[in-house]
C-alpha cells in the first residue's frame, strides 16, 4: 500500500502514503532550502569557530585554536587594564596622609567616588545605601558617632571592626546586666525609667530615682554620670535623643538586660588599604565627620 | 479466553498484590524507623499509597471476561488529564505566589515552609513534572495506542505508571516543604525519591515499548519518535545526575557523586536536557499528533520530520555547557556548547515548520477554532524561543544576560508559551474524546482562555526583558574613574515594576487556568456543551462523529 500513489486533495501534494489513526498523512514535501542552507552555514560557522577557539578534548588535553584565545588571560588582561587606569590616582593616594586627601579637589574627587562604590557593595546591606542606618546599625550621617567621628578614629573603626575576630578590633563590651543575672528584672526597669527620664522622656518617677542609684554603681564609669557616653569605650551618649536600639521602655530594658553586643566585621584584609582609606574619607564626609 | 491467558491474568494480579504490598512493608519501615523527620513523613505517605492501591487490587479481581475488551486502555490516561489540569493550577500559583514575593518580599509571612528558598522547587517541579509530566503522559499513552491501533501493554503497569508518578510528585513536594533538598536544580528530590521515580520510569518505558512492539501499523508514527526519545533520554538524564551516596540508608540526606565543576557539568548536562528531552522532543510528540488531527490536514513533511528528528537529537545533549559561560569550566567545553547550541537553532526550528505549514490549507481555522489557536500560538513561541535560546548562548551575548532576568523570561516563554499552550490544547482535545463527549462545554471560556494566558505570557516575557536588560547593563556600568555606577541593591530595586508588572502577568496566567479547569470539570460531569454550533466536527469524541449534526460551512 506504501507504493500506490496518494494526493493531498488540497494542495495536489503526493503523501508518503502512510496512514495513522484513520486520517493522518504526511506530505511529501522537500525540506525547505532556505532551512536547509541555514543550517549549513551554522555548520560551517561552528568549525570556523572550532578552528578559531579552544574547542575538541584531547588525549592529553585539548585543541587551543588558532587565535590563542584563553578565558583566564583575558580576564587578567581586563583587570590589569582596569587597574592601571586607576594607578595614578590609587598610588596617591596610598602616599598620601588622610587629613591631606581633602587638599587635592582631583583625589578628594576620586576617593569620593571610590568611596562610594565601596560602601555601596560592602555598607549599604546593613548600614543602608544613605548610610541613615537602621535599627541596631548607626546613622552615618549624623554627628553622634560610638567610636569617634575623626578621620582617624572611622579608619580605625572601619580597620579592625568592632567586636570583629581582629585582633586590635574595638573589643569593650557593655555586661549583660539581666542575662548574667547582676540585676534582676524591677532593677533594669529601675534604670530604664532613670535613663529615660536623664534623657527627657516620660518616666516613673519613683521607678527613676530607685534606678539612679544603681545608674550611678553600674553604668556611670562609662556612660558618665551625666549619660554622656564616651567615644573610647563605644558607650552610647544616652541623652542626645539618638538611639540605637529604640527609645521605649521596653526597648531601653532589653538593652540593659543583654548589653546588645552588636558586632561590625573588620575590613582589613577584605578591603586593601587604599580603598579603605578612601572609604573612611567618604564616610567622614557625609555630614557628621569630626 | 484461553487457559494461559487467564493464568496470565492472574499471574499478573499476584505480581501486583505482591509489589503493593512489599512497598507498604518498606513505606512502614521509614515512617517507624526513619532517622528524621522528613523520611519518615514521607514513608508514612508511601505506607499509605501502597495499602490504598492494595486494598484495590484485593477488591477488583480479574475478570476473564471483562479483561477481553480489546479497545483502547483510556482509564489511566483520564487520570493522568486531570492530573495535569490540577497540578497546573496548583504550579501556576505558587509560581505567581513567588512572583509577588520577590516583589514585596515581606509576603513570605517570614516561615519557613512560605520561603523563596522552599517555594521555588515546588514551583518547577510542579509545572515542569506534575502539569508538563502528566500532560506528556496523559497524551503519550493516547497517541501510542491510536497511531498504532493497539492497547496499552500490561493490564495494571499503565495504572501504575499513572499513580506511581502522581505519588513521586507528592513526595517530592512534601519533601521540598519539610526542606529536604539535593540542591541541583530541577533534580531537587533526594536520593529516596530519586529511586522511585527510576522505577515508575523503567514501568513507563517498557509500557511504551511493549504497546509499539504490538503495533498492528507497519510504520512507527513520528510522534512515537518523539516521546520515546524522550522516555528513554529522561531515564539515562535522571540516573546519572542524580548518583549519589546516602548518609545512611534510613535518612533523608545523600552526598552527590560528583564534586566541583564536574559536578556543575553533569547538572547542565541534566538540566539543559531537561529542557531538550522533556520539554522539547515530549512536546513536539503532542504536536505532532494533535495538530494534524485537530486541522485534519498532513503533515507538512515527512522528510523535514526525519532530518530535523535526529539533528535534534544528535545536538541537544551538547548544548548544556552554555549554562557555565565564564566559569571554572575549560574554555573547550564552553566553545562546544555555545557552537552545538547554534548550530541547533534550524533543528529546532524544523519542528516549529513542519506545525505551523501543516495548517497551509487549513488557515482558517486559527479565526474559527480557539483550540487550534493554543496549538498554533505555542509553535509560535516555540519558535521564538528556540531562536533566543541559541542567541543567549553566544558568550558575547551571554555575558549581559547571564544571572539577569532576562533568563527567567525566555524560561517562561518557552515554558508558558509553548509547553503551556500545547498542553493546554491538546487537554481541549482530550477531555471529551476521552469521555466521549460531543464537545467541549464552552468554546467561549475556551476563547476567555485563551487571551488570558496570551496577555499574561506577553507581560511576563516582555517585563522580564526589560528588568534583565536593564539589571546587565547595570551591572557593568562603570563610571569615568573606573568605578562601578550601581550598588548591587540599586539594581534590585530597579526591578520592582517589572517584578509587578510579570507578578500580575502570572495572575492572569493563573486565571486562565482556573477558566479551563472549570470548563474540564463541567465537560467530564456531562453538561451539555452550551456552543456546540461553534466547535468543530473534530471536537467531539471519533465514536459521536458520525452521530452530530455537521453544522453547515
Amino acid at each position: 500500500m506504501a507504493h500506490e500513489k496518494h494526493f493531498d486533495h488540497v494542495t495536489g501534494t503526493e503523501t508518503t502514503g502512510h496512514v495513522w489513526d484513520d486520517d493522518i498523512r504526511e506530505l511529501n514535501k522537500p525540506l525547505p532550502k532556505w532551512w536547509l542552507y541555514v543550517m549549513y552555514a551554522t555548520i560551517v560557522w561552528g568549525i570556523g569557530y572550532w578552528i578559531a577557539y579552544p574547542a575538541w578534548p584531547t588525549l592529553s588535553g585539548y585543541t587551543k585554536g588558532m587565535l590563542g584565545y584563553s578565558q583566564r588571560s583575558e580576564v587578567a588582561a581586563d583587570i590589569a587594564q582596569a587597574k592601571a587606569a586607576q594607578d595614578t590616582f590609587r598610588q596617591a593616594i596610598d602616599k598620601t596622609p588622610l587629613a591631606d586627601i581633602k587638599q587635592s579637589p582631583e583625589l578628594m574627587q576620586f576617593a569620593m567616588a571610590g568611596g562610594a562604590a565601596l560602601f555601596g557593595e560592602n555598607c549599604a546591606a546593613c548600614h543602608g545605601r544613605g548610610a541613615q542606618g537602621a535599627t541596631g546599625y548607626p546613622n552615618l550621617n549624623d554627628d553622634d558617632w560610638l567610636w569617634g567621628g575623626t578621620l582617624d578614629t572611622i579608619h580605625k573603626t572601619i580597620s579592625y571592626g568592632i567586636r570583629s575576630s581582629h585582633e586590635q578590633t574595638h573589643a569593650t563590651a557593655m555586661p549583660r546586666f539581666g542575662l548574667d543575672g547582676a540585676l534582676d528584672a524591677a532593677q533594669i526597669n529601675d534604670v530604664a525609667s532613670h535613663v529615660r527620664l536623664m534623657a527627657g522622656l516620660d518616666a516613673d518617677k519613683e521607678q527613676a530615682a530607685r534606678g539612679a542609684a544603681t545608674f550611678a554603681d553600674q553604668c556611670a564609669v562609662c556612660h558618665n554620670p551625666d549619660g554622656t557616653g564616651n567615644t573610647e569605650m563605644g558607650a552610647p551618649n544616652l541623652v542626645d535623643s539618638i538611639w540605637l536600639y529604640g527609645n521605649s521602655q521596653q526597648q531601653v530594658a532589653a538593652s540593659i538586660a543583654t548589653g546588645r553586643g552588636g558586632i561590625m566585621p573588620a575590613w582589613e584584609g577584605r578591603l586593601d588599604p587604599v580603598s579603605i582609606k578612601m572609604l573612611t574619607v567618604y564616610v567622614h564626609a557625609l555630614g557628621g565627620g569630626k | 479466553m484461553s487457559d494461559t491467558a487467564i493464568e496470565r491474568s492472574a499471574l499478573g494480579d499476584s505480581l501486583a498484590i505482591g509489589s503493593a504490598l512489599l512497598c507498604g512493608a518498606i513505606g512502614l519501615l521509614y515512617a517507624f524507623a526513619g532517622t528524621d523527620t522528613p523520611i519518615a513523613i514521607n514513608g508514612a505517605m508511601f505506607a499509605i499509597a501502597s495499602l490504598l492501591a492494595l486494598g484495590y487490587l484485593i477488591t477488583h479481581p480479574s475478570d476473564a471476561a471483562a479483561d477481553r475488551d480489546e479497545g483502547y486502555m483510556d482509564g489511566p490516561i483520564r487520570v493522568a488529564t486531570i492530573a495535569c489540569v490540577f497540578w497546573g493550577v496548583v504550579g501556576f500559583l505558587v509560581g505567581d505566589i513567588l512572583a509577588w514575593q520577590l516583589a514585596f518580599p515581606a509576603l513570605n509571612f517570614d516561615l519557613p515552609w512560605t520561603n523563596f528558598g522552599r517555594l521555588r522547587p515546588v514551583h518547577t517541579s510542579a509545572v515542569v513534572f506534575a502539569f508538563g509530566g502528566n500532560a506528556l503522559i496523559a497524551t503519550s499513552l493516547y497517541v501510542v495506542q491510536r497511531t498504532s491501533r493497539a492497547r496499552l501493554a500490561g493490564k495494571w503497569s499503565p495504572w501504575f505508571v499513572v499513580w506511581g508518578y502522581q505519588l513521586f510528585i507528592v513526595l517530592a513536594a512534601s519533601g521540598y516543604l519539610l526542606g529536604v533538598t539535593q540542591g541541583k536544580e530541577y533534580a531537587e528530590p533526594e536520593w529516596y525519591v530519586d529511586l522511585w521515580l527510576t522505577v515508575v520510569w523503567v514501568a513507563y518505558l517498557l509500557v511504551f515499548l511493549a504497546t509499539l512492539y504490538k503495533r498492528e501499523e507497519p510504520h512507527i508514527y513520528v510522534a512515537n519518535w518523539f516521546y520515546l526519545a524522550f522516555i528513554v533520554t529522561i531515564a539515562m538524564l535522571h540516573v546519572i545526575n542524580n548518583l549519589s551516596i546516602p548518609v545512611s540508608l534510613l535518612g533523608s540526606q545523600s552526598y552527590s557523586l560528583f564534586a566541583g565543576v564536574q559536578s556543575a557539568m553533569t547538572q547542565w548536562w541534566y538540566g539543559h536536557n531537561a529542557v531538550g528531552f522533556f520539554l522539547t522532543a515530549g512536546f513536539l510528540g503532542i504536536m505532532y499528533y494533535f495538530i494534524p488531527k485537530r486541522v485534519e490536514r498532513p503533515v507538512y513533511s515527512y522528510r523535514l520530520s526525519i532530518v530535523h528528528f535526529w539533528s535534534l537529537i544528535f545536538l541537544y545533549i551538547w548544548a548544556g555547557p552554555h549554562h557555565l559561560h565564564y566559569t571554572a569550566l575549560p574554555d573547550w567545553a564552553q566553545t562546544l556548547g555555545m557552537t552545538m547550541s547554534i548550530i541547533l537553532w534550524m533543528p529546532s526550528w524544523g519542528g516549529m515548520i513542519n506545525g505551523l505549514m501543516t495548517l497551509s490549507g487549513a488557515w482558517d481555522r486559527l479565526r474559527t477554532d480557539a483550540v487550534v489557536r493554543f496549538l498554533v500560538v505555542s509553535v509560535a513561541f516555540y519558535g521564538m524561543s528556540t531562536f533566543e535560546g541559541p542567541l543567549m548562548s553566544i558568550k558575547a551575548v551571554n555575558s549581559l544576560s547571564h544571572y539577569t532576568e532576562w533568563t527567567v523570561g525566555h524560561v517562561h516563554s518557552g515554558a508558558l508559551g509553548w509547553v503551556g499552550m500545547v498542553s493546554f490544547g491538546a487537554v481541549y482535545c482530550l477531555v471529551p474524546w476521552l469521555w466521549k463527549r460531543q464537545g467541549l462545554y464552552s468554546m467561549r471560556m475556551v476563547e476567555w482562555h485563551f487571551w488570558l494566558a496570551t496577555i499574561g505570557l506577553v507581560l511576563y516575557i516582555t517585563s522580564m526583558w526589560v528588568a534583565g536588560i536593564t539589571e546587565g547593563l547595570m551591572w557593568r556600568a562603570y563610571d569615568n574613574l573606573g568605578f562601578l555606577k550601581y550598588a548591587f541593591i540599586e539594581t534590585v530595586e530597579a526591578k520592582h515594576w517589572p517584578f509587578i508588572i510579570r507578578a500580575v502577568g502570572g495572575l492572569l496566567f493563573v486565571a486562565g487556568s482556573l477558566v479551563m479547569a472549570l470548563n474540564v470539570w463541567r465537560t467530564i460531569r456531562g453538561d451539555a456543551p452550551v456552543d456546540i454550533k461553534d466547535q468543530p466536527a473534530v471536537a467531539a469524541a471519533p465514536e459521536l462523529r458520525g452521530l452530530r449534526a455537521v453544522p453547515a460551512e
